[in-house]
């Protein structure tokens, strides 16, 4: 690896990728109206409250108490008590042709306590999608900060969700996840998307042939395009969270600990980019195959909605994705500050980064064989 | 004299298709070889092959005493190569391009002199795009030679060029000649051979057909004179049933190939009796362009000049 290469080669691609605009679009702009257009969405919707019927069957113990007067204080909601000699909650409420409703279990206070795993019912009615998400997402959250208080995160308590639950939680609130969430799709974007049309693209244009006959080798060019993409990041994440602070009030803070994924991710996702669009036969191909790639993991890392919020399985398929351990580590960095799980999910992200570089390097080819 | 480049026996498959197939040959220092044959004859192939852009099947391939395959980042410093169909980054300009170029071989150039060699200073800052066909390539050219190198392989240069271009591309070729580099040239335009080249081989089907200087070759493979009438193409359907000599018609020119010099007259009696009018009579002897046509279209069977190889002469 040659410094004086990389950085030559650096500087035109800068150069290219300047000029014709639209990466610059998709890496910079784009999240910004994400972030706008989700912000603004989701912060009106929690201005109303929403009543919600809470059956304590952990006779009002005060770990119990302690849990919904943490609820009462966001203020996106009214609490109401029901008592738990009325039975099932959701055919009382059925019953009374009411919504949405919670039920502490009995043990509640103990279990947590213990650190044995809780689980919350949360009642929601799928039709009213603005309220229902509100509601659990504001339980959500305070589990979350429950969770956080007497385990360091690690999951005590869950919820359940009864009735089709809709997706749209927030935790602290959803402006604060959104802030990662966006960091993390415009780290996966910006990057997939250029290098699959990029990389296709030399190929097709013999550009790549062009490359290898001058003393730049593969790993040069690769590293090159990466710094590019790092430097990309950590512009659009100052942006960002700039944005998501100034215009919503995001509780979201900048820490050091952000840095491993702002530079391990690109690296991973521009291999990934280039992986798939040397692979591909032509332009067309390459351009399927990122979208088999991205699209799932964009939506499914934990973008737009904390993966707590998912169903079970689908929270497994999360597990799988790359892009989740970037997102995971980036809540843990910005929002809870919590230095063990960035640790595991920067580890995580780094052996990606490192074997999706190498096995980029090695199967993408810029000479025909 | 040294040895720039040295083939034997090369072969070259594409799946079932034989794209090159046995070509020995061998370049010296300091000469310009021009390599002739229709689209796809191999030229390309060959060319890549020697440049370290293709593996071979078999055979020896040296070049500067190296293997390009294998030793190819120790062999690029030293080679100036222009692909077929040279490409490069949309939005970068000639004056970038040779800085970026330069700097990777590790070189400190004055990119305005080498846009003035090759005659591009005009466009120093106009976006590669922007560039017509002939600006293209004589940036390509400019690419090849920031390393000043040893020797130059230029896969059709001026193909598609209009003639002031393509003018100004054999100056930089002949100004490359007599700096004492090697340039290994890839043409279908005969004139560009016979104007360039110290030495021509004409390859088809991936076979060298001819091989030597442009006399050498009209002198082994030449046929005597050649009777030339601007005429209707029906005049040498008619001079064909009533002599036994070669007719050939081509751009309302009729061709007749003599034996001897009484055949001149015995032809002319005949293109009188036919009625057939025309204008311009000239004899001439073999050019490379005849014997190009004669030695390609013998071994088409269609005898077509093998299709879009005919499309390149003029
Ligand atoms: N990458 C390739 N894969 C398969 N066949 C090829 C490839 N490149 C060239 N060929 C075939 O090999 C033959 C020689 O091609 P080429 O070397 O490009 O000829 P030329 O440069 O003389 O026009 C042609 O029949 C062509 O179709
Ligand atoms: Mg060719």
């Amino acid at each position: 690896m040659n410094p004086r290469r990389i950085f030559l080669n650096l500087s035109v691609f800068a150069k290219g990728y300047l000029r014709s605009r639209v990466g610059l679009f998709f890496a910079l702009v784009f999240p910004i109206i994400l972030i706008l257009l989700f912000g603004a969405i989701f912060s009106n919707s929690s201005s109303t409250t929403v009543d919600v019927y809470v059956q304590n069957q952990d006779h009002n113990s005060a770990m119990s108490l302690r849990f919904l007067e943490a609820i009462n204080s966001t203020k996106a909601i009214n609490l109401h008590f029901v008592s738990p000699s009325v039975g099932n909650l959701s055919k009382w409420l059925g019953a009374n042709d009411l919504s949405d409703g919670l039920v502490i279990p009995a043990g509640f206070q103990s279990d947590y306590y213990n650190k044995t795993p809780v689980v919350l019912t949360v009642i929601t009615n799928p039709e009213q999608t603005s309220t229902s998400g509100i509601v659990s997402g504001v339980v959500q959250g305070v589990a979350n900060q429950f969770n956080l208080q007497r385990a360091n995160g690690t999951q005590i308590l869950s919820i359940q969700p009864e009735n089709l639950p809709t997706l749209g939680g927030q935790s602290f609130q959803y402006i604060d996840y959104l802030v990662p969430g966006l960091i993390g799709f415009s780290i996966l974007t910006s990057p997939m998307f250029s290098m699959v049309n990029i990389s296709s693209e030399y190929k097709k244009e013999k550009l790549f042939r062009q490359l290898s006959l001058t003393p730049l080798t593969k790993a040069e060019w690769l590293t090159s395009t990466i710094i590019w993409y790092i430097l990309l990041t950590v512009i659009s994440t100052g942006i960002m969270v700039a944005v998501g602070q100034g215009a919503f009030g995001a509780k979201v803070t900048l820490s050091p600990l952000m840095l491993p994924f702002l530079i391990l991710g690109p690296i991973l996702f521009t291999s990934l980019g280039l992986l798939a669009g040397s692979v591909s036969k032509d332009p067309e191909t390459a351009a399927v195959i990122g979208n088999i790639i991205t699209f799932p993991m964009m939506f499914l890392s934990g973008t737009f909605f904390p993966v707590s919020l998912f169903p079970g399985w689908l929270a497994t398929v999360a597990h799988v994705l790359p892009l989740f351990y970037v997102i995971d580590g980036l809540n843990a960095a910005m929002l809870y500050g919590n230095v063990a799980v960035t640790l595991t999910d920067t580890a995580v992200v780094g052996v990606l980064a490192v074997i999706f570089f190498a096995a980029a390097v090695r199967v993408f080819q810029w000479r025909e064989t | 004299m040294t040895e720039v480049i040295h083939l034997q026996k090369l072969v070259k498959d594409y799946g079932p298709l034989r794209a090159v197939d046995g070509i020995d040959l061998s370049v010296q220092k300091g000469e310009v070889f021009a390599f002739l044959g229709p689209n796809g004859a191999g030229k390309t192939t060959t060319v890549e092959i020697l440049e370290g852009l293709r593996p071979r099947t078999s055979g020896t391939v040296r070049v500067l005493g190296l293997d390009p395959w294998t030793e190819n980042k120790k062999l690029i410093h030293r080679l100036g190569v222009i692909p077929q169909d040279f490409k490069f980054f949309e939005k970068i300009h000639p004056r970038e391009a040779i800085t970026f170029y330069a700097g990777l071989f590790g070189k400190k150039v004055d990119a305005d002199s080498i846009l003035k060699q090759v005659q591009l200073e005009d466009k120093a800052t106009d976006w590669y795009e922007k560039l017509s066909g002939g600006q293209k390539q004589k940036m390509g050219l400019a690419l090849a030679l920031v390393n000043e190198p040893e020797l130059l392989f230029l896969d059709e240069p001026t193909t598609g060029l209009d003639p002031q271009a393509r003018r100004s591309i054999w100056e930089v070729i002949r100004s490359l000649k007599s700096e004492g580099r090697s340039v290994f040239l890839t043409t279908h335009y005969l004139e560009e051979a016979q104007l360039l080249a110290d030495r021509v081989c004409i390859i088809n089907h991936g076979k060298i057909a001819a091989l030597g200087t442009p006399e050498d070759i009209i002198q082994e493979h030449g046929k005597g004179e050649v009777l030339s009438l601007q005429a209707a193409p029906r005049l040498a359907e008619y001079l064909r049933t009533k002599v036994d000599l070669p007719v050939r018609s081509e751009n309302h020119t009729v061709d007749v190939e003599l034996s001897t010099n009484a055949d001149i007259l015995r032809v002319l009696n005949l293109v009188e009796q036919s009625g057939i009018p025309w204008t311009g009579v000239s004899t001439r002897r073999d050019t490379l362009e005849d014997v190009f046509i004669r030695l390609v279209g013998k071994t088409t069977e269609s005898g077509d000049l093998g299709g879009a190889g005919s499309g390149g002469l003029k």
